[in-house]
């Protein structure tokens, strides 16, 4: 099998893998980082989100032959601590129920952000419902994106 | 406050040493049978203790549940009891998940420890805060007893024990108050509650916002093999013959091994898995399950409803009724299979080694699982290990009772003989079964001259979700499944009217069913809540005023109903364009109340805003009550605009999210919660805030388009 080198929250892993393998797979059993979510497997319920070069995309969807050369961020690379502004917001929300489609949610977020930092209602749609919560949070969400949009310290 | 069954503190609760220098307190958290018996509640003869408060050396307060946490809130809800009692430190506060059971109690132990009908908060509610002022009263003890002062000259606070200038951290005197007596203690009053009824942050949201919560997905050790099973397309089919000579080519597969439940592909990683099963070339046998398809079934079922079922209540003379109403309606309903679809598809971890086996889930019911493992495996309950870690949702799905994916997980690793984690892809999760079942109400009502009912005869068709189950003691009477008609039967509406019947007609399907989110309610709140708003429509009066009249003997519903009449503006008319409908129904001991606002854009429902009233009576944790009420909300709310499992050919049509949809961000609407101030009985959150919301879109939707919504999911074209 071919081999590829990735860069994930800022570490090169050089990986041994069928050039379909989804960067999904790649990311949780190939290099064990588990926090990005298996949901569906077709790009539907966005639970894999992961940044590549800063935009969110499906990794579920994505081959890995293809995720080379640009670096790529998953839910455990944006802050060591919980001290990323979503996340701070996702905390004073109180987001989460079972937690499982967080992740990509936060990447979403995270992402949405970076390039639009106040995002109105219809844009805040636009980026997020790609990404299915079962639980339903997504009031907590919508709430959080907004409180993040107004804090200042925006990675 | 509930009353708790007549136990004595010394049955219920102990204290000790820990091998360590720690203090432990172990105490009974009470079996579901006393909730789950229906009509009567149920007193288990016997307890054994399976909850544990440990407070270690270093402070950490650990607290150790057999409730599992699948989203519902109750790891901070069960510490918050706890906290009340204990003073102690909240951010010290670590909740653990532990299972066990043995010996002659552990048939009981298997309905202890299972999570469900929520039920979690009310039925722990005192028991909880017991241990939690036993630990604290043997923590004041201690250091009274080391410094020579009166226990009275103690106070707590925030996790030490004070007195004069002296601070003792729990943690320093936890090895000594282990070996003091467990001691009489007096609950606090309401009036002295820091915690309770105060909203307090789930501990579980720090590790659910960076990745590290792990869930049973997440599992992995060195040598573990990704398991992916071809399952027959219809329920109940066999593996004829297999070849897997293309499968066993590609990169990473390991084994292929036949199971009962199909044949399983095990691989180094999910893809090779894949990979592997996508090219398997099975030749299946049907056993004749080749045959249901959803119209055939809608057709037998309401035929059945045209005939006499078992009777579960009735009243008056039917005949008689009908024969004096001024007008009366005959009308049916049709309510599809629904699948569950927590986000983390199911999956299950299994290892065997020197007579032992390991097993990682999320499940609701993990000795239920672990009797069946054990029986199958020929070995002691206790030889196999269960642990359940984070559950990515369930809302029933993880309650089998027929431990489906937990042995079809053991069955691989027992023919494989290597461990292995079983997981199913999306597709195997709505095509699964499991579902909600399929249901026909056939509801003949007359009313009078006021147009208020005097005659109703009730049918309702579909399976049975307890018969042949552990629960089926307590829920199935003479051929009653009661929570099939529960919500119907017993509704105060109906109590309401002199004459009437509910009548049951159980089928049997190839098709497995679990509950689902509000059990019975899915389907009868429906039924009752757009009936009744039919009723008022046709006696054109105000479904609000109507409901008062019928309800006047009940004051909860009332309650919460007036409240919401009040938030949502109901007596305000709208903008143009906007309609509303209501719907109040009582489940799992929690009274609810629902508004919906709605618009119809190009043939489209949009909703804009909910109005949701509770009576739960105390909200211990009421962020966390609002939490669930908005995620019931959109669960039912999901099932009434798109939820549909469809059969041809005996086969599922439906695989993914494309064709089971859920709801998105763009659809939500603005939820508003509002918890009545109550110290009524407590009810449960879980659940009870999913039954009103398709009624009243239905009825919102009549508002809009004059059209009565006799079948879910709503359509309206048809």
């Amino acid at each position: 099998m071919p081999k590829y080198t990735l860069s994930i929250n800022g570490k090169k892993h050089t990986v041994e893998a069928d050039a379909q393998m989804p960067l999904l797979w790649v990311i949780r059993d190939l290099v064990g980082l588990t926090g990005t979510k298996y949901g569906c497997g077709i790009a539907q319920c966005g639970a894999c989100t992961v940044h590549f070069n800063g935009a969110p995309i499906r990794s579920c969807s994505f081959p890995v032959s293809a995720a080379t050369g640009q670096p790529i961020t998953t839910i455990e690379g944006i802050s060591k601590d919980n001290s990323h502004p979503v996340q701070k917001a996702w905390i004073a929300e109180q987001v989460p129920q079972c937690g499982y489609c967080q992740s990509g949610q936060i990447m979403s977020a995270v992402a949405l952000l970076k390039t639009n930092p106040h995002p109105t209602d219809a844009e805040i749609d636009a980026a997020m419902q790609g990404n299915i919560c079962r639980c339903g949070t997504y009031q907590r969400i919508r709430k959080a994106i907004k409180s993040a949009a107004g804090a200042t310290s925006l990675k | 406050m509930r009353k708790t069954a007549s136990v004595t503190r010394r049955d219920f609760l102990k204290s000790g040493a820990l091998a360590g220098s720690g203090l432990f307190i172990s105490f009974t958290i009470p079996s579901r049978l006393d909730s789950a018996r229906w009509p009567e509640p149920y007193t288990p003869a016997g307890t054994q203790l399976n909850a544990f408060l440990r407070i270690d050396s270093d402070d950490t307060i650990h607290i150790i549940l057999s409730k599992v946490e699948m989203g519902q809130g109750i790891w901070t809800t069960i510490p918050m009891l706890i906290a009340e009692e204990l003073d102690c430190d909240w951010k010290k506060i670590k909740v653990e998940s532990s299972q066990s059971g043995k010996g002659k109690d552990f048939q009981q132990d298997i309905l202890i420890q299972s999570t469900g009908g929520s039920d979690t908060t009310r039925t722990e509610f005192d028991r909880c805060r017991q241990a939690g002022a036993t630990a604290r009263t043997l923590l004041v003890n201690a250091a009274a007893h080391r410094l020579g002062v009166s226990p009275d000259a103690c106070r707590t606070e925030n996790g030490f024990v004070i007195t004069g200038s002296q601070r003792m951290s729990y943690g320093e005197l936890a090895a000594e108050a282990a070996k003091l007596p467990v001691p009489n203690v007096q609950l606090r009053e309401p009036p002295e509650w820091k915690l309770i009824g105060k909203s307090q942050k789930r501990l579980d949201c720090y590790e659910k916002i960076n990745g590290k919560a792990q869930y049973g997905l997440d599992i992995q050790f060195p040598g573990l093999l990704t398991a992916l099973v071809a399952h027959a397309p219809v329920f109940g089919g066999n593996v004829k013959a297999v070849d897997a000579t293309r499968t066993k080519a590609v990169p990473g597969v390991r084994a292929v091994v036949r199971i009962p439940s199909g044949v399983a592909v095990l691989g180094d990683n999910f893809w090779a898995a894949k990979r592997g099963r996508d090219l398997l070339k099975i030749e299946w046998d049907f056993g004749g399950n080749d045959h249901l398809n959803s119209r055939e079934q809608l057709e037998k079922y309401r035929n059945l409803a045209k005939t006499t079922g078992i009777v579960s209540q009735q009243k008056g003379d039917l005949a008689a009724g009908f024969e004096k109403a001024a007008h009366s309606i005959d009308v049916d309903f049709t309510f599809p299979y629904l699948a569950h679809a927590p986000l983390e598809p199911l999956n299950c971890t299994v290892k065997m080694e020197n007579n032992h086996c390991e097993i990682w889930t999320g499940t609701q019911s993990p000795l239920l699982h672990q009797s069946e493992v054990a029986a199958f495996l020929g070995i002691q309950p206790e030889q196999v290990t269960f642990h359940t870690p984070y559950i990515g949702g369930s809302f029933g799905r993880r309650g089998s009772f027929s431990s489906d994916w937990v042995m079809e997980a053991v069955h691989i690793a027992k023919n494989s003989g290597r461990p292995i984690k079983l997981v199913w892809t999306r597709e195997d999760d709505i095509k699964g079964g499991f579902y909600r079942p399929f249901y026909v109400h056939q509801v003949q009502i007359g009313v009078d001259s006021n147009g208020f009912p005097t005659a109703w005869q009730h049918r309702i068709v579909g399976q049975s979700l307890f018969t042949n189950t552990p629960l089926a003691e307590m829920i199935v009477q003479k051929g009653i499944d009661y929570s099939t008609v529960g919500g119907v039967h017993g509704s105060p509406y109906l109590n309401a009217v002199p004459n009437h019947s509910v009548e049951l007609h159980t089928t049997v399907e190839s098709v497995p069913v679990l509950p689902w989110r509000s059990v019975g309610n899915t389907h009868t709140a429906f039924v009752m809540e757009t009936l009744i708003d039919e009723l008022a429509s046709l006696a054109s009066t105000d479904p609000v005023n109507y409901r008062r009249v019928l309800l006047k003997n009940h004051p909860r519903h009332l309650g919460a109903l007036n409240r919401a009449v009040e938030i949502s503006d109901w007596d305000k008319p709208l903008p143009v364009g906007k309609f509303r409908g209501i719907a109040v129904h009582a489940a799992m001991g929690s009274y609810v109340a629902q508004v919906v606002e709605i618009s119809i854009e190009r043939q489209k429902i949009r909703i804009h805003r909910v109005v949701c009233v509770i009576d739960c009576g105390l909200a211990v944790n009421p962020d966390g009550v609002r939490a669930q009420m908005e995620s019931c909300i959109v669960y039912g709310l999901t099932a009434a605009l798109y939820g549909e499992i469809t059969l041809g050919k005996g086969q599922v049509k439906q695989s993914n999210f494309h064709d089971y949809p859920l709801l998105r961000m763009n659809e939500m609407p603005t939820i508003e919660v509002h918890i009545v101030k109550s110290s009524e009985s407590m009810g449960g959150a879980g659940e009870p805030g999913v039954p009103p919301i398709a009624p009243a879109l239905a009825n919102a939707v009549f508002a809009a388009t004059g059209k009565r919504v006799r079948s879910l999911p709503i359509r309206l074209d048809s």
